[in-house]
């Protein structure tokens, strides 16, 4: 193996420690050099880049400034293959731009591109908004339980506990606040650690198939986009917290933690400022890959009837909608199909690409 | 090994009670309830909606009805809202005929997912090597209804073989070779479609985990010692690689039946998931609680077994 001498210190001091000194690599131009040798992970990288700017753009042309408007319904256009252009009988005011179908037209007549264009943002931001949540949960609730690791609860927590439970009561959430005053009281009096604590809450969330609980949890509330990102917000922290809590716990026994302590910073700064940033590699590629899953998420929940709501065009609505028309219509159904599975085996592959990069045993091989 | 035993079974239980804490209250507290149902019925009037809140104690506080949930639990009396059915018997039958799935499609996984990774992590960088890790990625990316479908008219249209539901329509007299064909036709393709994204997940973790044993001392130690590099890997890399893997088992289950809820739909399956789907549509509390709870018990102990194996395969694990 060619890493043997990287892994012996003294080995790699004699070999570069002599008279001609080289230019030390710093850790972002080997973060690029790793990655940009994956060429699968470059590719998707591109697709992400030109899915950005067209989720932008696609904002602005199709809400703000209309010129594809994906919401006009033209009965007697309907069924229209790909590059067919509009017939007579729709009037001037309802043309689609250039007079053309660039993708086709749907069973009410409405231009898929224009349908598509709006959805890449509304399916993205389903995506990062679900990300966003899941891992400020797990960061969170995995940073405590690492950081604070085996120390017991004290009575300052126990009070903000019952004080929590006590707000619940006097919303009438009766339940889960009794239920929080319980487990903070029982934590207390069994001398549970913080850890101890998080973490079989953890457990016990993994226990749950997540997309039933999604499904259950979206049909039950009423229906809206927010919703839909926040239940798959809330239902896919478990993996973050794993990641972070066991990062933090190495992080925890290293020197510039012990500086900062001896220092005297404050424990959130030592947290937020110097444990987290060093914690993010894991997280980052459990991200890409999470938005990845959410957008297939919500396609699966459009495909169940739960989807997101009908003013917003999302490229899983889409998709299920046209499957009525496989026969009539394949386009309405190979178009959005084909396109979530490029966007995100994107994802995917741009996720295995920084795992790669930044996974430090995988490194300088 | 009976305390490590023990102390897994007590850890366990704690977290059965918090378990069913949560699957209570994840369901009450939403606002949606099952007298909304169907609010324009004429035939609902105040007077029958305020019997059936008192019927199935929707008016109590939260903590009374989660009592009276786990006290019907416990002695199987607990009705469905929707047709009054004990829940019990009816999750029981739907998950039989849910298992012969999870059953081939966790033969599926395993089987094919070792192999693909090993053969990956061993000649990582090749061809082979590149194209199992691209495709396994393209098979999570692809929305599985959308694969489902494009494969059911693939069979349907070239094999000319009907594969949705449990079995053909109208075949009650047909020659009985032909009828278990039938039924493994019916059996083989939803398995095989929700076996795929496992199969793929769990290749790329074989991969990772076998590539990290590789890059250990003890490889290179073997290697060394002027092993032949078949006696390495397969003598003594792949059962330290594989070790993690009995942990794994438990995890999969939540997995599997959340899953079903899509692909029971798509293939008209009468399981688990879609015993799941109808009691959510109707607003079904105690099918779906107790689904959930359900699903929880099962990979408590998917897990627990897995815990138990892994401690006997590695005496580490009992000493600590």
């Amino acid at each position: 193996m060619n890493n043997s001498d990287t892994k012996n210190p003294n080995l790699q001091l004699g070999h570069d420690g002599g008279v001609v000194l080289e230019k030390q690599e710093t850790p972002w131009e080997e973060f690029l050099r790793v990655f940009q040798s994956d060429k699968q992970a470059v590719a998707g990288f591109a697709v992400l880049m030109v899915l950005l700017v067209m989720a932008l753009t696609g904002k602005v042309l199709t809400e703000w400034w209309i010129i594809f408007d994906p919401e006009v319904v033209r009965l007697p256009d309907k069924f229209l293959p790909p590059f067919s252009f509009v017939t007579e009988e729709i009037p001037k005011s309802d043309r689609p731009f250039g007079g053309l179908y660039l993708l086709g037209t749907d069973e009410l007549g409405r231009d898929v591109f224009a349908r598509m264009f709006q959805g890449v943002f509304v399916s993205l931001s389903v995506g990062f908004v679900a990300v966003g949540i899941s891992l400020s949960v797990g960061i969170t609730l995995g940073g405590i339980a690492g950081y604070y690791g085996q120390e017991k609860f004290d009575l300052k927590i126990v009070l903000f506990g019952i004080l929590l439970g006590l707000l619940l009561l006097y919303v009438k959430w009766n339940f889960l606040g009794y239920s929080v005053i319980a487990m903070f009281l029982a934590t207390w009096a069994f001398r549970i650690s913080v850890d101890t604590f998080i973490m079989r809450f953890t457990d016990a969330m993994l226990c749950f198939p997540t997309f039933f609980l999604i499904l259950a949890a979206v049909a039950l509330l009423p229906p809206s986009i927010y919703t839909i990102m926040i239940i798959i917000g809330l239902t896919t922290w478990m993996g973050t917290t794993r990641f972070v809590r066991a990062e933090f716990l190495s992080l925890r026994e290293q020197d510039f933690v012990t500086a900062a302590k001896a220092l005297g910073l404050p424990e959130s700064r030592i947290i937020f400022r110097h444990m987290v940033p060093n914690a993010l590699a894991p997280v980052f590629v459990s991200a890409t890959i999470g938005v990845a899953s959410a957008i297939l998420t919500e396609s699966g929940l459009s495909f169940l009837g739960f989807g997101v709501p009908p003013p917003f065009a999302t490229w899983g609505n889409i998709l299920s909608d046209a499957r009525g028309f496989i026969f009539d219509a394949p386009w309405v159904f190979f178009i959005p199909g084909v396109a979530i599975f490029v966007v995100v085996l994107a994802f995917n592959l741009v996720g295995e690409g920084l795992r790669e990069a930044l996974n430090p045993k995988l490194r300088s091989r | 090994m009976w305390n490590f035993i023990f102390r897994s079974v007590a850890q366990r239980l704690i977290l059965l009670v918090i378990v069913s804490f949560m699957a209570h209250s994840f369901i009450h507290l939403a606002p949606g309830e099952p007298s909304e149902v169907d609010p324009m019925n004429p035939r609902m009037k105040p007077e029958d909606i305020a019997k059936i809140r008192a019927a199935f104690h929707l008016d109590d506080p939260l903590h009374v009805q989660y009592a009276y949930w786990i006290r019907d639990l416990a002695s199987g009396e607990l009705k469905s809202f929707k047709d009054s059915q004990p829940v019990l018997p009816k999750i029981w039958d739907r998950f039989l005929n849910s298992l012969p799935l999870f059953i081939l499609a966790t033969i599926l996984v395993w089987t094919l997912a070792f192999p693909t990774g090993i053969y990956g992590a061993v000649h990582r960088g090749g061809l082979y090597d590149r194209s199992t890790v691209f495709f396994s990625y393209a098979l999570i990316s692809i929305p599985s209804f959308f694969l489902s479908y494009l494969v059911i008219l693939g069979v349907v249209e070239w094999l000319g073989v009907p594969v949705i539901s449990l079995k053909t329509f109208g075949m009650d007299q047909a020659d009985p070779a032909y009828k278990i064909m039938d039924r493994v036709w019916h059996l083989v393709i939803p398995s095989v479609m929700s076996a795929l994204a496992g199969i793929a997940v769990l290749s790329r973790y074989v991969r990772s985990q076998m590539l990290e044993v590789l890059s250990q001392d003890y490889v290179r130690t073997a290697r060394a010692k002027g092993l032949e590099e078949d006696t390495v890997v397969y003598r003594h890399a792949l059962g330290n690689a594989l070790l993690p893997f009995v942990t794994m088992f438990g995890f999969l289950i939540p997995g599997l039946i959340g899953a079903s809820v899509i692909f029971e739909q798509i293939f008209a399956w009468p399981g688990l998931g879609r015993l799941g789907y109808e009691a959510i549509l109707a607003r079904d509390f105690p099918v779906t609680m107790t689904l959930i709870f359900f699903t929880a018990v099962l990979t408590l102990l998917g897990t627990f077994i897995s815990d138990v194996l892994y401690a006997v395969v590695d005496p580490r694990i009992r000493l600590e």
